[in-house]
């Protein structure tokens, strides 16, 4: 029984068990490996991609679940042109060794959509992915600088 | 004697001059790497430089990426040092063979080690005694990354010598071309320049000829005021490609054919596989085989959920042995045991030592630190294919490609030349992939040999990473004090546990006449390691916080007390009065705020922080902010060092507020973040960084930033509140109106040690 799975516009027919986490169908089945895997329980984020607009944690979404729906990941992020968020990154140099920001991004993108002019306590209260690292001083920063410039982000 | 531990560990101080190096290939060396590293139209210059017919400048970096920011700082003083235009400045991961082994680290180190610098060695003794170190590096595998080493010595020692040396050899080349004076050429922007002519050659158009010429020894190296590119906050290199999910980490490898691997270890360290129970997981979607290790089972499918499912399936049996009975509790006794009998190994004195502990009032103090994981955000990995005909290739981000394929040779049992290693960024490191933890390697590289030619990528869980760590160790420290009547102290006696050697780091840089340093050995069931600054992650804490309580004990301002012990160190007192200056010491705070400073130096560069902080009367904190100076002689690339301190600052920080892996049955407790918490946005404070440049040696960046951290923030506590926190973390301490009301500095009491 295949699943048809609508990942970055592209429908793909896939033999693979309904409760496949989403996040290895990704990676394993479409070889998509921008999304990473930090914690496998929804806890870190790293594997954060949007569901018809929504972020969601990938590892803990099974993949019969989200048959039928619009799946972005990063790759489909500034596929044409950077996106404002990114550009914000690279203005802001955000990431260090880089690998929570994919997740860290998607999840950015997806709360400014909601909110374009958000306070610091509400990007913290949506945006709970870890960065070991420590980009966070940056990452506020570059919501701010988005904000100040009323920067529109679509998910 | 230069061991692998030097590159782990480093100094409390930094010798060396700031430009001298040499140790540069020959060029039958340069034809040698070129066959391994250079594409046609391309080819090395110098150690580390390959220029192009169309000028395109690539350095080749013997360090891996864990996210420092290395590969763009190392970039910025090979390109200085060449004149190069920095876009054509391209970057690669040096191939983990003998022919990039990092001879320049290891002449860092010794000369670092040695209190020492290459001007001590005479000229014509230094050709070879660079050779010596580079064939050391190879004989010892060495491209380590670590010791917050690759600016200050890979960079120093190796990069911008071999950038001058390249230049050089550029400018000998459009001498010889227009049979001209080497005396009438200068350089810029990637060109060789006829000063009378003006006429001008691309190095694209130099390279093959320069590559011919013999590299000096010691080319003509730029004065600070020279420098273009060195002290600029350049942009990274990698970070474009980071903020598109562009780069392929380790966890990304793909092969054709390739198999993925879950394993579960021994959850007791030291404990033996007995059995894998009745599942019959073999039948099961994708699985292809049940690995049987000595203390580990193995699942190999075609994916790796279905390996992880079934892995986690199984009921394997395991026999924990002699360790199944340590707990947390077993170990603290065992440390407060090991420190009351005195039987202390006698490390280093300075003065009268202990028996000057009779001159004034004793204070006396404990303090402990817990074993913390790494935890870095890739879990370990490692893709291995041992073929049919006995030779192995492994993919893996470590902190040592050169020293991996050796390591994996090893585990095969095959040699090393039937090895192949290809070293990949890595979702941050901390320590948890340097030499002496690479389990993930052993256990990849078994997994591979039970399914010879096909590859296989074993992937640890998350609570696989957090339960078979290789821990920063659980230290506890037993200082006194003696105060005399000014309430200055006149002895500084620290007695410390310890599962390895005595720590350098102990040693304090305050003008304290008569110094004791002892170690007691404790029993370590526990695999340990270094995590982001090592010996300093505890030293810092104890050393600052002590400091704090002596200067509270004297009834004198902290910042003021420090002072007054530091005026032999003027780089010190710099940058504690900066970081003092400008997060507005001894201005107000608000009510339940407080404030609290804290100094350190390690791997060549001093931190103070200033942390504030606010306690609700409820008791629960809130880290508002950190203002940092640091003294690295001069950063490379200033944003780029900002980043770092940023870095060490939330990485100190978890680890102060919530870091604690504990350990019942002889197995880690915390499996997952939820357990082992790590700061979030919501927990992060604002962060200023303010660099104060001196004339020292160029000092380290991704971890002189973490010591200092805890104590800021315990110091700004017991500030806030009157809590003086003495066992980290502190989420395991109240705060609170109660709390504070029965707080209180308790003198230590006699023979009977607590934490009280």
């Amino acid at each position: 029984m295949g699943i048809r799975l609508n990942v970055n516009g592209e429908v793909h027919e896939l033999d693979v068990e309904p409760d496949a986490p989403l996040l290895w169908v990704i990676r394993d089945e479409l070889n998509l490996t921008g999304t990473k895997f930090g914690c496998g329980i929804a806890a870190c984020g790293a594997c954060t991609v949007h569901v018809d607009g929504k972020p969601m944690r990938s590892c803990s979404v099974p993949v019969g679940s989200v048959a039928g729906a619009q799946i972005k990941t990063i790759e489909s992020l500034g596929a044409a042109a950077l996106t404002a968020v990114q550009q914000a990154w690279i203005d802001h140099q955000v990431p260090q060794c880089g690998y929570c920001q994919s997740g860290m991004i998607m999840a950015v993108s997806a709360f400014l959509a909601t909110n374009s002019d958000p306070t610091d306590d509400q990007l913290a209260a949506a945006v709970t992915n870890i960065c070991r690292c420590g980009t966070y001083p940056r990452i506020r920063a570059a919501v701010r600088a988005l904000a100040s410039a009323k920067v529109q982000v679509h998910s | 004697m230069i061991t692998r531990r030097m590159f782990l560990v480093g100094g409390a101080t930094t010798a060396g001059a700031l430009i001298i190096g040499y140790g540069l290939w020959p060029s039958r060396r340069l034809a040698e790497a070129d066959l391994i590293a250079a594409t046609s139209g391309e080819r090395f210059v110098a150690n580390w430089i390959k220029i192009a017919d169309d000028g395109v400048i690539t350095v080749v970096i013997p360090h891996c990426d864990m996210g420092t920011g290395i590969f763009t700082s190392l970039s910025q003083m090979a390109a200085d040092e060449l004149d190069a235009d920095w876009a054509k400045v391209r970057v690669e991961t040096a191939p983990a063979d003998p022919l990039f082994a990092n001879g320049a680290l290891v002449e860092g180190f010794a000369f670092d080690q040695m209190k020492s610098s290459a001007d001590s060695i005479p000229a014509m003794l230094r050709g070879p005694a660079a050779n010596s170190l580079r064939f050391l590096a190879e004989k010892l595998d060495v491209q380590t990354t670590g010791g917050s080493s690759a600016v200050r010595f890979t960079g120093v020692y190796g990069m911008r010598v071999a950038g001058a040396a390249a230049r050089e050899m550029l400018m000998q080349a459009a001498a010889a071309r227009m049979n001209a004076p080497i005396g009438e050429f200068h350089t810029g922007l990637s060109r060789v320049i006829h000063s009378p002519s003006g006429k001008s050659f691309d190095y694209g158009e130099l390279a093959s000829a320069a590559a011919g010429y013999t590299p000096s020894s010691h080319p003509k190296m730029k004065n600070r005021g020279e420098f273009k590119l060195i002290g600029k906050p350049v942009p990274r290199i990698d970070i474009p490609a980071k903020v598109q999910g562009g780069v392929q980490y380790g966890i990304d490898i793909k092969a054709p054919e390739m198999l993925y691997a879950a394993i579960r270890i021994s959850p007791t360290f030291g404990g033996k596989l007995v059995s894998v129970g009745e599942v019959p997981v073999a039948n099961s979607r994708g699985v292809k085989k049940v690995v049987k290790l000595d203390d580990a089972v193995v699942v190999v499918a075609d994916r790796f959920w279905r390996a992880r499912n079934a892995v986690n399936a199984l009921e394997p049996n395991f026999d924990g042995g002699a360790n199944r009975d340590v707990s947390s509790k077993s170990i603290r006794d065992s440390h407060l045991a090991a420190l009351a009998n005195e039987k202390i190994k006698k490390d280093r004195t300075q003065g009268s030592g202990a028996d000057a502990l009779k001159q004034g009032t004793v204070v006396e103090r404990l303090y402990n630190v817990p074993y913390l994981a790494h935890a870095p955000m890739e879990p370990v990995n490692a893709t291995a294919l041992y073929k049919n005909d006995g030779s192995l290739e492994v993919w893996s981000g470590t902190q040592d490609g050169l020293g991996s394929r050796a390591f994996c040779a090893k585990a095969a049992g095959i040699h090393l030349d039937k090895a192949t290693f290809h070293l990949l960024p890595m979702g941050n490191g901390f320590g948890r992939r340097l030499p002496g933890q690479w389990n993930f390697l052993t256990y990849a590289v078994k997994t591979a040999m039970a399914v010879p030619g096909v590859p296989v990528k074993l992937i640890f869980t998350r609570e696989q990473e957090m339960q078979h760590d290789f821990y920063r160790p659980n230290v506890t420290s037993r200082l006194r004090a003696a105060l005399n009547p000014e309430c200055m102290p006149v002895a500084w006696v620290n007695d410390y546990t310890t599962d390895d050697d005595p720590n350098p780091q102990a040693h304090i840089v305050y003008d304290v006449p008569n110094q004791a340093y002892g170690t007691v050995k404790v029993a370590a069931h526990v695999p340990t390691g270094p995590w982001r600054s090592v010996e300093a992650s505890w030293h810092g804490f104890f050393v600052e916080s002590f400091m704090d309580e002596l200067a509270h004990q004297a009834g004198r301002d902290p910042l003021e007390y420090r002072r007054a012990l530091l005026t032999h160190k003027p780089r010190h007192l710099a940058t504690l009065n900066l970081a003092a200056e400008k997060a507005g010491w001894g201005t107000p705070v608000s009510a339940g705020r407080g404030r609290g400073i804290a100094i350190f130096e390690c791997f060549g560069t001093i931190v103070a922080h200033v942390a504030e902080v606010e306690v609700s009367d409820d008791g629960m904190l809130k880290v508002h902010r950190f203002t940092t100076a640091a003294d690295c002689g001069m950063a490379v690339n200033p944003d780029g060092f900002k980043a770092q301190m940023e870095s060490g600052i939330i990485v100190g920080l978890s680890a102060a507020l919530y870091g604690e892996i504990t350990i019942n049955n002889g197995a880690v407790v915390q499996q997952n973040f939820p357990d082992y918490p790590v700061v979030h946005l919501a927990d992060c404070p604002d962060i200023e960084v303010y660099v104060h440049e001196s004339d020292a040696p160029l000092g380290g960046a991704g971890e002189p930033g973490v010591p200092p951290v805890a104590p800021a923030v315990t110091n700004a506590i017991f500030a806030a509140t009157g809590i003086r926190i003495r066992e980290l973390p502190v989420k395991n301490h109240a705060l609170g109106k109660t709390a504070r009301q029965a707080a209180s500095a308790t003198v230590f009491p006699e023979k009977q040690l607590s934490f009280a």
